[in-house]
């Protein structure tokens, strides 16, 4: 038997109440791997990662991370496995500086104690100035353009995006989720997104992506979950996906042409 | 103006200032009376330095700080006038005591809504002064008398000036203390569950085990300053840890700036000292303090000096220039 | 036995009155109220005013004037609520929770140190005392005036049940509590619904506040500060936003109250309640009736 995959996801189910939000979801990401989930709205890609990342219970299914259950875990115990995401409305912390943001990513490896911030103790004073070096690399890495000392919530949006990734790499996570980094962002700034999801490949992190950018899911996915209604109705390789019948109904109804742009597409989705 | 302000307000060397005023103030007036009003004022900004690390830094709303205060002037008073311990030695176990308290109520509690966490805590400040009221060992309704004063390896410190001075010493490390440790990791963890509990979560800190080292920092300072407090006043009544004081500690927080040192310092001096200057408007005092509580939270919510997000090393790009004592945050 | 059942009970009826309130504007708005049991101290504070006004006559009509004297009071703190939904609460909607916390302990503050300012800091008291028989139903000692005050509070109870169910202004708070953005949606005017939750939740407590005051006799202005932990404390039991719950939860905090009393002594008879709402967050922080729900990420 070959070693267990980075992710896997069996039989994931999730209800609210009456609303089932998410209705028997599989999957597996590979170390290193890069899928996308797509899915009108409310289709419960974003509950799905909340299930996950330990947010929400799962009312039934499993979660594991190398083949070891995380289902039950609290968010916080997750990502110190090695399990980092963004949000879908950018979480950032507004009032506090672009630094201290990404500095929250390296919470776990600042190696200080209660005792060596009161009395500054060399410790203190080396574990600072290597999480300040670490942060700027971060910054440095998404390309963030704008004031780092300045707080979180003066940047424009696009950089504002790029500083929720800036911290969640430093987390130093083995999986990445990102819930639509591409939402809101102008064309120029697309492209320079799918540059940095090239590089954060290239260090050996995998990536599970939920997207509404037709062109960029295409162009970026190994392979593709597609969601409808929290029921799973296609996994397979882009080109799969694309042609498959269920996906172009669900995602333009009868009209029977391809799913091709964004645009299409989003009109689509309400 | 605002620039020569906002300048002002990020000076590094405001921590020495504010220390040099409390060391010359005596020397403008040192009568008994003017040394009681300011040895008052310095251990009020001890309970809103404590407060804030609570309030400011980790927003959770303690609506029952003075439980911590009384429980460290009880736990030295006992133990000072019953078991003749100096007040010194009774340290360690006040800490103790001020731990157990917080870890009995944020225990529980920490794990819920924010909010659950305000009336619980003002439900234990009634529940810590009830019981002192009815146990014996607290002395009941009168309270305990005759608590010594400091002394120091036979140097006693009990004099109005020499108590003073000592409580210019333990206020100044207390704000020391709560400043650095508002900018360690931990501080930075306090401000992360702050501002967003579930991004917190999401970059792998325990938010549940961050509130409660927030809670307990804020009862170890309020205990300590209850040492000081029972030292001052050598007689200690349940009478004097109502919910009043509660509020009033949260109000100096609050009305300097939730968060920031040096408003939440000037906040309690001006929360403290103010009714002695306003003798004669004491019926309408706290009717002001509630009403200026609602119109700071609409029209300025972020006190009178506010906090900056500083970062001393973002261009710079070096760390080993905080060896001045500092307390800007 | 039963005198401590009755004694639960009783007390528990006031605790329920007061504890609505709380329970209804935290299901709409999610704010704790802290200022709610001064609106109770209005209430009392109210009531006192109108009885001395009204003087001998009032006295001589009794039970039927302290009736109208109730109503009237609960317009006031009625008016009262929703004025401080106004002017303290509504320009903070969407504000963190932090500062509206803080906003609504600075009104419980400015509220009882205002009443300190007009009524002065000593205690008053109430004109109009009900003298009532004894009757013993099952070993307990039951006046007619307390039957006379459950009487009431349970009237209020059913009218406010018949409000919530049985009315459009009732279906829409119900609404709102559920998902506010909906209503807001579905053409829910949210801000007349929470000016009327403030309405009725704080005439609620007046009526509590005046009920209280002509039963123990005595107000002053700090009467509002430990039924407000009480009420919460039976909120929360009941489970926090449901009105059943509220109702539920502060007959059974009357009752473990009135055990506590002759188990522990009257002199511990508060410690006992807030232990108590400490070690219930704890086992069942949703409360009786509450169910648990997922906060969105
Ligand atoms: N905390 C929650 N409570 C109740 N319903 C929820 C909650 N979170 C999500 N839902 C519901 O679950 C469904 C899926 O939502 P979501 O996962 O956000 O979809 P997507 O991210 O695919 O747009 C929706 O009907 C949504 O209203
Ligand atoms: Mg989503």
């Amino acid at each position: 038997m070959s070693a267990p995959p980075l992710l896997q996801v069996e039989d994931l189910r999730l209800s609210f109440g009456g609303v089932t939000a998410v209705d028997g979801l599989s999957f597996t990401v590979d170390e290193g791997d890069i899928l996308s989930v797509i899915g009108p709205n409310g289709a419960g890609k974003t509950s799905a990662f909340n299930c996950i990342t330990g947010f929400y219970k799962p009312t039934g299914g499993k979660v594991s991370l190398d083949g070891e259950d995380i289902t039950r875990l609290r968010p916080s115990a997750v990502a110190a496995k090695g399990v980092s995401r963004t949000f879908q409305n950018l979480r950032l912390f507004g009032e506090l500086t672009v630094l201290d943001n990404v500095r929250a990513g390296m919470h776990l490896r600042i190696k200080q104690n209660a005792i060596d911030a009161l009395l500054h103790t060399p410790r203190f004073r080396k574990s600072e100035r290597i999480a300040t070096e670490e942060a700027h690399k971060w910054l440095d890495f998404v390309g963030l353009r704008g004031d780092r000392a300045a707080e979180a919530r003066n940047l424009p949006y696009g950089e504002q995006r790029r500083v929720e990734i800036a911290r969640a790499l430093a987390r130093g996570p083995r999986l990445l989720l990102l819930d639509e980094p591409a939402a809101g962002l102008n064309h120029g700034e697309k492209n320079e997104l799918l540059d940095l999801l090239g590089r954060i490949r290239e260090l050996g992190i995998a990536l599970v992506l939920i997207e509404h950018d037709m062109g960029l899911v295409m162009q970026v996915s190994r392979r593709i979950v597609v969601l409808n209604f929290g029921k799973e109705i296609a996994d397979g390789t882009p080109e799969q996906v694309r042609n498959d019948p269920a996906v172009v109904e669900a995602y333009l109804g009868t009209e029977d042409e391809t799913p091709a742009g964004p645009a299409h597409a989003e009109e689509e989705i309400s | 103006m605002a620039s020569k302000l906002s300048s002002l307000m990020e000076n590094r060397y405001l921590g020495w200032i504010g220390l040099a005023i409390a060391l010359l103030a005596p020397f403008v007036s040192a009568t008994n009376y003017s040394l009681s009003v300011m040895t008052s004022a310095l251990l009020f900004v001890m309970l809103a330095v404590g407060l804030n690390i609570v309030v400011g830094y980790c927003g959770l709303l303690d609506l029952g700080y003075a439980a911590f205060f009384a429980i460290g002037a009880y736990t030295s008073g006992v133990l000072a006038t019953r078991y003749d311990w100096s007040l010194l030695a009774t340290i360690p176990v006040v800490i103790l005591a001020a731990v157990i308290a917080g870890v009995v109520i944020g225990g529980p509690t920490l794990r819920l809504r924010s909010d659950y966490l305000a009336i619980v805590t003002l439900g234990f400040g009634e529940i810590i002064r009830i019981t002192a009221n009815n146990l014996e060992i607290t002395g009941g309704p009168s309270g305990i008398f005759g608590i010594p004063g400091i002394s120091i390896g036979g140097l006693d410190l009990s004099s109005p000036v020499a108590f003073y001075y000592t409580c210019v010493v333990a206020v100044a490390l207390a704000v020391l203390g709560a400043a650095r440790l508002g900018r360690s990791r931990l501080g930075r963890a306090w401000r992360f569950v702050r501002e967003d509990e579930d991004a917190a979560e999401a970059m792998g800190i325990h938010t549940y085990k961050v509130k409660l080292a927030a809670y307990i920092a804020g009862a170890i300072w309020g205990g300590l300053a209850g040492i000081l407090f029972g030292a001052q006043l050598t007689a200690i009544s349940p009478q004097s840890f109502t919910f009043l004081w509660s509020a009033l500690i949260l109000m100096a927080v609050v009305l300097g700036g939730m968060g920031s040192t040096p408003g939440v310092v000037i906040g309690a001096i001006f929360v403290s000292v103010l009714p002695e200057l306003l003798r004669g408007a004491a019926d309408y005092r706290y009717f002001i303090f509630g009403v200026l509580l609602i119109v700071v939270m609409i029209f300025r919510p972020q006190g009178v000096w506010p906090t900056h997000a500083v970062e001393r090393s973002a261009r710079k790009r070096r760390t080993d220039d905080d060896s001045t004592v500092e307390v800007n945050q | 036995m039963s005198q401590l059942i009755w004694n639960g009970l009783f007390v528990g009826s006031f605790y329920a009155l007061v504890a609505l309130g709380y329970s209804m504007v935290y299901g709409i708005i999610k704010l704790l109220n802290f200022a709610h049991g001064d609106i109770y101290m209005l209430g009392a504070f109210a009531g006192f005013a109108m009885l001395t006004v009204a003087g001998g006559l009032a006295t001589s009509a009794g039970f039927v004037a302290l009736l109208v004297v109730l109503v009237l009071a609960m317009l006031v703190t009625g008016t009262a609520g929703l004025i401080l939904e106004r002017v303290a609460y509504r320009p903070l909607r969407g504000a963190p929770r932090l500062s509206v916390l803080i906003t609504a302990v600075g009104a419980s503050f400015a509220l009882e140190y205002g009443m300190r300012l007009v009524a002065g800091p000593n205690p008053e008291v109430y004109p109009v005392r009900l003298s009532g028989t004894t009757v013993h139903v099952l070993g307990a000692r039951i006046t007619l005036e307390q039957l006379a005050l459950v009487g009431i509070a349970i009237a209020l109870m059913a009218g406010l049940q018949y409000l919530v169910m049985g009315t459009s202004t009732g279906r829409a708070m119900r609404a709102i509590s559920m998902d506010p953005k909906a209503s807001l949606f579905m053409g829910i005017n949210v801000n007349r619904v929470i000016s009327r939750t403030f309405f009725i939740g704080s005439a609620l407590a007046g009526a509590a506040g005046v009920m209280a005051g002509a039963y123990y006799g005595k107000i002053d202005f700090l009467m509002g500060f430990i039924i407000g932990l009480k009420a919460f404390t039976a909120a929360v039991i009941g489970g926090i936003g449901n009105i059943k719950g509220a109702m539920l939860g502060g007959l059974t905090l009357g009752m473990l109250e009135s055990f506590g009393t002759a188990w522990l002594g009257g002199e511990w008879r508060d410690v006992f309640a807030f232990a108590f709402l400490i070690l219930f967050l704890t086992v069942r922080p949703t409360g009786i009736l509450g169910e648990r729900v997922t906060e969105r990420v």
